[in-house]
């Protein structure tokens, strides 16, 4: 095991500094350290999506990405996507479409489909499709989940041009 | 009634707040993890743990002789160790658990246990499993043969014999693993009153309290199993989930401390029960009239190292070993088979995905033999009201839908028309175009396989808001939300009214598992029944106040009424409090009889049916063999739909998950140890390979089933594979008795060895 060494990122907009191994992923020092559980283990082997954080407006994998990595970065967990009480338009979308089963794909689906319309705030559904591709749900909400992104996707547009 | 998505853990399942199993933390948690050898089948003579022991942050290191209680679980036969004795019986099993202050402490002393044991031939194939000189798995057990079932109906050979030709075919189908996304994980708080209190990934709190208790060598009553929401289980938490709930228990009384353990992605495809692979020899006698005459079929499921619920799997296969088809002559032999193979269990379906390959292909392949349309060939020999079945049980007790189902599907996939577009192995096409269907009937709940009866409690408050506990768990599927809409609906109260407990073994009579697609008929079934007494106490109570007799009281609109008055709901609540009557009550609800006679397998096998049909669109690549899916349409009976936009969710997912079966799924064993342990080499379905998706809800409430609902998780998942089998035949002209068809080019349909995983299990 390598030394600890501190590190310094910004977690759901709050500034933090953690004292730990930098070789150690991300998805565990949410877990263990940061006690952040919504952000789940399904394989630690980057094939399954349930680890999904956006680091810099990206969806990475926390399972493969080491914690000195997201130094002086910018990483949101699905605990910092709702506003106080006002959930994001995302996870209403996801609720309104019926597209949690076990629930346990679900922060990890949210926070690739933000990541998407970071990117892409009006995907067409083969976009949306392919863009959500690496996510794994066993449950087999994929039909719903992909309807409800666009659903999001819409809203969010219609917000914006008011 | 809200015809909106309802969920009641919603908002938490969507911020991350929702804590499962090992989101948990607690002051002074220790970790424990499994220690598996590099054996299939071996004579047990050491476990050194000295140098385990040694490891930084190792507390301790178990073995079966800490164990102060039993070391012999399972829900049929106690054969299944906590953690290996006597022999290693396959690759899965756990000989040590290392506990240490933290996980990655935990994982690296356990590479430092050394097992020394004495190799034993492994017997990996069922078939020579059965010989009488194989090597025995469970020597105490005598033979290999963990069990039989039969069906004798009418004369065998009299009906070959009436027979214008007799078809006969060998399917064989795979391991599968249940792949929920959340693997196994365990949380044991031994209480200061003595009570071990379990949290766990588990869909079988009944039966976790049983292993844990038995491990403990404590009674059932120092163990309190508390429901924790659950990632997935399809079947799949019960016996593993168990066993690595009682190894944390173990630890967390012997060292007085709270132990987590949870496994990695890897341990769990190692040890988790999968779902079994079937062997069938299928003969079927036609005659020309298109009617079935006879069948003859000799199943073999491998079992794996234990028994598991082995006897039980295999007694739905056999009762359903026709299909939904009436056959007067007919005589089945099924075997479970112990073997050094992973063990195998309960995955949804329950013995039905297998039968349904074998018997949906064998129909289509009579029907072309004959010349005959093969959906005018299924209807000639299907189920209709007041048929027998093929063990003797007459349809009479609800409206056969078998018929309905067939022909809702043929209408929504425009499945005439499509069929005559099918390529048959025209060399013209690039895209070979396939339409192919299927149809079953399933057995709803346990029927003759185990006690069927289970428990709620309904605990009105004097301000009126309602707690409800009931013995069914929370998988993921919407259980909890299900039982909620069906107290709502018979109090005439809104669902946001009702609270579910968190479920406890300590507050629910045993209520059996969540598992046969039971949840909602027999949980609502319990609901209804509680409601009903509730009903009853409030209007005796009130009826006074309320101006009239009892039986005019109504329960509606958030009110009681009575004659020309009513009384908004809380506040009749108050009044029960005020009259001092506790507006608590108690229901049960009992699956009706059922009989089986295991000599001739005939019986009335289950007290209700459900039938379903699906149909699935595809095309296949001339060159590549590449599958693309066009589109499924699947049409099923489920009772009365307590919650439609859930039992939607149950369509999607049954059906993805039989595409998966039918095209990729398959764990890969080589000498009895497992090669795809993680997502990129056992393979399920992703977003992008999956099809639109029609779903057609058939309502017909059942009048056994006091909330009127059935089942439907299982049926969505037990048709998809022989349709897609057909399809495939229809675009490719290429029969495939063997899934998954991982290339449907070839007959023989077998797969180029995929890499091996990076992390290879020891
Ligand atoms: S846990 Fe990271 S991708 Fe599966
Ligand atoms: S909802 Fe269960 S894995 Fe997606």
């Amino acid at each position: 095991m390598s030394g600890e060494m501190t590190i310094a990122f910004k977690l759901n907009r709050r500034s933090v500094k953690i004292k730990a191994d930098g070789e150690r992923m991300l998805l565990w020092v949410l877990r263990d350290d940061l006690g952040l559980t919504g952000t789940k283990y399904g394989c630690g082997e980057s094939q399954c999506g349930a680890c999904t954080v956006v680091i810099n407006g990206e969806a990475v994998r926390s399972c493969r990405v080491p914690l000195k990595s997201v130094a002086g970065k910018e990483v949101l967990t699905i605990e910092g996507l709702a506003r106080g009480k006002a959930l994001h338009p995302l996870q209403k979308a996801l609720i309104r479409h019926g597209a949690i089963q076990c629930g346990f794909c679900t922060p990890g689906m949210i926070l690739n489909a933000y990541s998407l319309l970071n990117r892409k705030p009006v995907p067409g559904p083969a976009e949306i499709r392919e863009g959500m591709e690496g996510n794994l749900c066993r449950c087999g909400c994929y039909g719903r989940i992909l309807e409800a992104i666009a659903s999001a996707a819409e809203e969010m547009k219609t917000g914006r041009t008011r | 009634m809200p015809d909106r998505a309802w969920r009641n853990d919603a908002v938490a399942k969507v911020t991350g707040a929702a804590r499962y199993t090992d989101d948990l933390k607690l002051p002074g948690l220790l970790h424990a993890v499994p220690v598996y050898s590099n054996f299939v089948h071996a004579r047990i003579r050491t476990i050194r743990t000295g140098a385990a022991e040694a490891a930084e942050g190792v507390i301790r290191i178990l073995t079966a002789r800490d164990i102060p209680g039993a070391n012999r679980h399972g829900q049929i036969r106690k054969d299944m160790p906590v953690l290996a004795d006597d022999k290693i019986r396959y690759h899965g099993d756990v000989i040590a658990i290392v506990v240490a202050r933290t996980r990655v402490q935990a994982v690296a002393a356990a590479a430092l246990v050394e097992v020394v044991a004495e190799p034993l031939p492994a017997v990996l194939d069922p078939e020579e499993a059965l010989r009488p000189d194989a090597v025995p798995v469970h020597e105490q057990h005598g033979s290999n043969l963990i069990h039989t079932h039969r069906v004798r109906r009418g004369d065998i050979e009299r009906g070959f014999g009436e027979s214008d030709f007799i078809l006969e075919h060998d399917f064989q189908t795979q391991h599968v693993e249940h792949a929920y996304l959340e693997t196994e994980a365990a949380v044991c708080l031994p209480r200061p009153d003595g009570v071990m209190e379990v949290r766990g990934s588990m869909q079988h709190p009944f039966s976790t309290r049983r292993f844990v208790a038995g491990t403990l060598g404590e009674p059932l009553a120092n163990v309190e199993v508390v429901g924790t929401p659950l990632g997935g289980g399809f079947g799949g938490k019960d016996d593993t989930a168990a066993l690595v709930c009682a190894r944390a228990a173990l630890a967390a009384r012997l060292l007085g401390r709270p132990v987590k353990m949870t496994y990695d992605r890897e341990w769990s495809m190692r040890e988790s029960y999968k779902r079994h692979p079937y062997r069938v020899r299928y003969r079927m006698g036609v005659r020309r009239d298109g009617i079935i005459r006879a069948v003859h079929c000799r199943i073999v499921a491998d079992g794996g190292a234990y028994c598991s619920v082995t006897p039980w799997v295999t007694w739905r296969s056999t009762v359903q070993c026709c299909g939904p088809y009436t056959v007067e002559n007919v005589h089945c032999d099924t075997l479970g088979v112990y073997t050094n193979n992973v063990f195998t269990g309960a995955m949804r379906g329950f013995g039905s995905p297998q039968m349904n390959f074998v018997v949906e292909q064998m129909v289509e392949i009579a029907a072309e033999k004959l010349g005959m349309d093969a959906v005018e060939f299924r209807r000639l020999n299907m189920v209709q009201q007041d048929s027998l079945t093929i063990t003797g049980q007459k349809l009479n007790q609800h409206r056969v839908a078998m018929g309905e189902a067939l022909d809702r599907v043929r209408e929504a996939s425009s499945f005439e028309e499509k069929r005559k577009r099918c390529s048959h192995g025209s060399d013209e096409e690039e895209e070979l175009y396939g339409i192919g269907l299927a149809m079953s009937y399933r057995g709803v709940s346990l029927g003759a396989e185990g006690a069927d009866f289970t428990a709620a409690t309904v605990n009105a408050q004097a301000d009126g808001s309602i707690l409800l506990d009931v013995g069914v768990h929370e998988n993921g599927q919407g259980a909890e939300s299900a039982m909620i809409l069906v107290l709502a609906r018979e109090l005439g109260v809104r669902p946001d009214r009702i609270r579910l407990q968190r479920s406890s073994t300590a507050t629910i009579p045993d209520s059996g598992t969540t598992v046969a697609s039971r949840g909602t008929i027999m949980g609502g079934g319990a609901v209804v029944q509680a409601a009903r007494e509730l009903k009853r106490k409030i209007a005796t109570t009130l009826s006074q106040r309320l101006g009239c007799p009892m039986e005019e009281i109504r329960f509606e609109g958030e009110a009681v009424h009575g004659r020309g008055q009513a009384l908004p709901f809380a506040e009749a609540m108050a009044e029960m409090y005020k009259a001092r009557v506790f507006p608590f009550a108690f229901g049960m609800f009992r699956a009706p009889e059922v009989s089986w006679d295991e000599e001739t397998g005939q019986g009335d096998a289950y007290f209700t049916w459900v039938y379903g049909c699906q149909a699935v669109e595809l095309t296949v690549n001339r060159r590549t063999g590449k599958v693309t899916l066009l589109g499924m349409t699947a049409a099923h009976d489920v009772g009365r739909a307590v919650n439609r936009p859930m039992v939607l969710g149950q369509f999607y997912g049954g059906m993805a998950m039989g595409a998966g079966y039918a095209l990729q799924e398959e764990v890969r064993m080589e000498e009895g140890k497992i090669r795809n342990t993680n997502f990129h080499t056992y393979r399920i379905l992703k977003a992008d390979q999956l099809p639109d998706m029609q779903a057609v809800i058939i309502e017909n409430p059942d009048p056994l089933s006091p909330s009127g609902a059935k089942s439907i998780g299982e049926p969505v998942n037990e048709i998809m594979a022989p349709a897609i089998a057909n399809a495939i035949y229809n675009a490719t002209g290429i029969r495939h008795f063997r899934i998954p068809i991982l290339n449907p080019l070839s007959s023989e349909s077998s797969a180029e060895d995929p890499p091996a995983d990076r992390k290879e299990p020891s």
